[in-house]
Formats: structure tokens, sequence, C-alpha cells
């Protein structure tokens, strides 16, 4: 692995039951890139991610993220690598019982510890950086989809993680929210050179964002390659995927 | 088929096993959760206290009932205040507050993180570097585990007086009479072993319960499926371990 190389992926096979997700599939991803995984709902983009801080472990091959074979760790050797890796949930997944101000301070206190002050000053940055300042008194259920998914993105970030790993981050949301994640996406990006993997059918998304695609099927990565070559010169079944959309979060 | 089945059942108990285990160690390990704890022992404690009173107030009214019927065929009713008090410090007390706590206490464990499982709160919680075991399994657990034995001494308490007041009314009895035969046999060790199965089988239902919301999958339908087994399974794992506890009291 080159020490530019921050996520590996080596012949990893996956199973639920009967049903084989992965079978074999192996890619790289170099450090401040942002890959957009696309493939067909079902394909295993989900459980591939999840494999990357070792939330999943394969049943065969390897996975390595920053440099540690995560699919061998022990779940409590893991902790410092999650730390740096941040995993931004397709639903969310705030804490029903916490308010957004603990949702977000969780990370900063579970690690950082911070005083106060300190951590009221923190959260309240995040909050303004996803554009939601104020909301910190409000329980996830008082929130809209698209908040719930702002509120996410600025716990995720909580930590200045290396790399953020978004499932589908602007699925169900209106056009407007949408393109204020896809800013936040590219502003990490380009600002602060973090590495990015996004999930997603949002296509306008994967223009206006995305440095390489790569595209799963049948448990393999068929395609990797720019957007430019996936609409052009990629397998038909890539092409597909970029015929007819209009839009865009540019 | 039936090799399936308690390859399954030998594979839950393995796991009910280690997690049981897990979950001791990082108990006694600091930091802990106090909040946490706080909310889930009034949760699971105070919360609890309607259910299992009036569980124990009803049943020292029916054994005093049931007792006083079957004794006077042997001239005997003037035992009832014994027969309520050892049959409910020994074994009713103990076993009807853990099985009611186990249907509500147990499946609203299962419930709630079942809920958090299948929406990806807890893969969240691994996500940033936290363990769910020390944040959602153990203020469960240890909160089950000092709430049970203090519900069971106050259901104790009420099924007593259940029976005191069948004693007086229907048996006419005065309520010293029926006192002092209550406590006359009575020993420490009486309540001793009826409160020592009662922290067993705390931990037997918080375990069920955290296990099977952990284990969780699919949505509605996955959470419901798991929330009646922990129903289940903690009945049964009381009821079958009340056996194996009692003799093993008896033997000491």
């Amino acid at each position: 692995m080159s020490t530019d190389t921050v996520v590996r992926f080596e012949a990893v096979s996956k199973a639920f039951g009967p049903k084989r997700v992965l079978a074999g599939a192996s890619f790289e991803v170099r450090r401040g890139e942002m890959v957009a995984i696309l493939g067909a709902s079902g394909s295993g983009k989900s459980v591939t991610l999840k494999h990357v801080p070792g939330l999943i472990r394969p049943d065969g091959g390897t996975v390595e993220t920053l440099g540690h074979r995560v699919s061998e760790m022990e779940e409590r050797a893991l902790y410092p690598i999650r730390m740096r890796v941040a995993y931004l949930f397709q639903g969310g997944a705030l804490f029903d019982s916490m308010t957004v101000f603990d949702n977000v301070a969780f990370p900063l206190r579970e690690h950082r510890h911070p005083d106060d002050a300190e951590l009221e000053g923190q959260v309240e940055r995040l909050l303004e950086l996803v554009g939601l300042p104020g909301t910190g008194s409000l329980y996830p259920a008082e929130l809209s989809g698209g908040m719930r998914k702002r509120v996410a993105l600025a716990r995720a970030l909580a930590l200045e993680p290396e790399i953020v790993l978004y499932d589908e981050p602007t699925t169900g949301l209106d056009p407007v929210t949408g393109r204020t994640i896809a800013a936040l996406m590219r502003d990490l990006h380009e600002r602060l050179g973090v590495t990015s993997l996004v999930v997603t059918h949002d296509i306008p998304l994967v223009r206006a964002v995305a440095t390489r695609v790569l595209f799963l099927s049948g448990g393999l990565f068929v395609f990797s390659g720019t957007v430019e070559d996936a609409e052009t010169t990629a397998p038909e079944e890539v092409r597909a995927f970029f015929v007819e959309t209009g839009g865009g979060h540019a | 088929m039936l090799r399936l089945t308690v390859e399954h059942a030998l594979e839950r108990l393995g796991a009910t096993v280690r997690l049981a285990g897990r979950a001791g160690i990082e108990a006694v390990r600091p930091p802990w959760e106090f909040r946490e704890f706080v909310v889930q022992f009034e949760r699971i404690g105070v919360g609890s206290l309607n259910l299992t009173n009036i569980t124990a107030l009803f049943t020292g009214m029916v054994l005093a009932l049931q007792t006083a019927y079957t004794l006077s065929a042997f001239g005997a009713k003037l035992y009832i205040g014994e027969v309520v008090a050892m049959s409910l410090v020994r074994e009713l007390g103990p076993v009807l507050t853990a099985l009611m706590v186990g249907g509500r206490v147990g499946a609203g464990i299962t419930a709630e993180i079942g809920t958090m499982t299948v929406t990806e709160q807890v893969d969240a919680l691994r996500s940033m570097a936290a363990d769910p075991v020390r944040k959602l399994v153990v203020p469960r657990l240890v909160a089950t585990v000092v709430a049970l034995p203090l519900l069971t001494i106050l259901a104790d308490g009420m099924g007593i007086l259940g029976g005191l007041v069948i004693a007086v009314v229907e048996e006419g009895a005065s309520a010293s009479f029926y006192l002092s035969h209550a406590f006359n046999l009575m020993r420490f060790g009486d309540l001793a072993s009826g409160l020592g199965k009662t922290i067993f089988f705390a931990y037997l239902i918080a375990t069920i319960g955290c296990l099977n919301g952990l284990s969780a999958r699919g949505g509605a339908d996955g959470v419901g499926r798991a929330t009646t087994n922990t129903v289940y399974a903690s009945a049964i794992g009381v009821l079958v371990s009340d056996f194996f506890l009692t003799k093993l009291f008896l033997s000491l």
C-alpha cells in the first residue's frame, strides 16, 4: 500500500446467509480523493462502506484503512482508527433520546473531554457549519429529514476526521438542502483535504463533487475512472446511470 | 429440524453468557455512566413499582384464601401467617416480581435497543469509537440488578400485607396474631435466599433483553419479534433457573 493510499480493499468477500454481497472486491482510495461509489440498489455499496472503519468484518480478503489491517483487528483496537474516520449514516442515526446538542457533543465528550464553555462553543460552531445554529435544544423527532442529516454531518465532523464516509447523503432531501450538503462536502474536500467515499444514486451530486467513480456490480468493482469516463467510455451498465439526469448541485 | 433448533438454542445461550461476562467486566471498570444509570434505575425500578406491588398484594390475598381453605381441613388455620410469609419471601415474591419485571423491563430494553440497532444508532455509536456494551448494556444491567431485589423486598411486604387483610377480614384473626405468626418461622436465610435469586434473575433478564435488542434485524417487524423472544426467554429462564437455584440454596 503506497503511503498515499488511505483505503484499500483486496479480494474482499462478504455474504449474509445465502446472499453473497461482495465477491472478491478490490479497490484503492488515495488521500484527498472524493470517490463516488455507484451501483444498483442492494449491490453492496453500504456494506462496502461499513467495512472501512471495521463496522463489518469481511468473510475473506483484507481491508486496510489508514495503514491498518482493520479486517483483522479486535473491536477495541479499531477505536483510534474510527476516531479518524467519520461515518454519515443514511438516516442520520441520531440518538433519539438525546437533544441535537448532546448528539453533536457526544464524540467530543467521549474523546476530547472539553469543559462546558469550550464544548458549547465547539457544538455551536459545528451546527453553524451545517446551517443549523441555535437548534441545540431540539430533539431528533422534532427535525425534518434534511435537518437530521445535517446534524448527523455536524456530529460526524466533530473529531475533524481524515476520511468521511457518506451513505446516501442527499437521498430524500429537497434540492436546496441537497445543494447545501453538496457544497459542504466539496468545501471539506477542497479546503481541508478530507478524503471522502460517497455512496449515492444522486448523479448531479456525483457530477458536482466526485473526483473518481467506482461502480459495483455482481459483488465486484467493475469500473473505476473519472466522471467523464463513466459517462462516455465506461461499460453500458455504468453509462446508463448517467443518462437523462438533469439539474445539478454545482 | 430438531438439530437446528438445538444448535440455535445453544448458540443463543453462548451469546448470552458471552454478553453477560463482558458486561460484568465492563460494569466494574471506570469511568461509570452514573447519569445513564439513574435514568435507567428510574425507568426500570420506580416504573415497575405499581406492577410488582399490585401483583404481590393480590397474590398474598389469594394465597391467604387458599391456605385458609386447605388448612381448615386439618384444623390448622392459625398457620396462615407462616405459610403466606414463607411462600412469599422464599419463592413467590422473587419469582413473580422477576416474571413481571422480565415482561415489562426486558421487553422495554429490547424494544429500545432493537430500534437503535435497526436505525443504525448502535453502528453510529461504534463508528464514533464508543462501546455499545458500556453505553447501553451496562447501565441497564446494573439498574436491573439493583432494582429487582429492592422491588422484591417491597413485593414481599405487600404480599404479607395482602395476607393480613384476608386473615383479618375473612378469617377473623387479629393483625398482631397474623403478623407474629408470619415472622415466627422466618430467618434471615429465608430472605437472603429469595433476594439471592433475584440478583441472578435480574442479570438474566437484562442480558437477554440487551442481547435480543443488539441482534434485532430488519425493521419494526424484527424489533417486534426480538421483543416477543425476550418475554418468552426471560420467563422460561427465570422459571428454569429458579428450580436449580432453589435446589442450590436448600443444600447450603
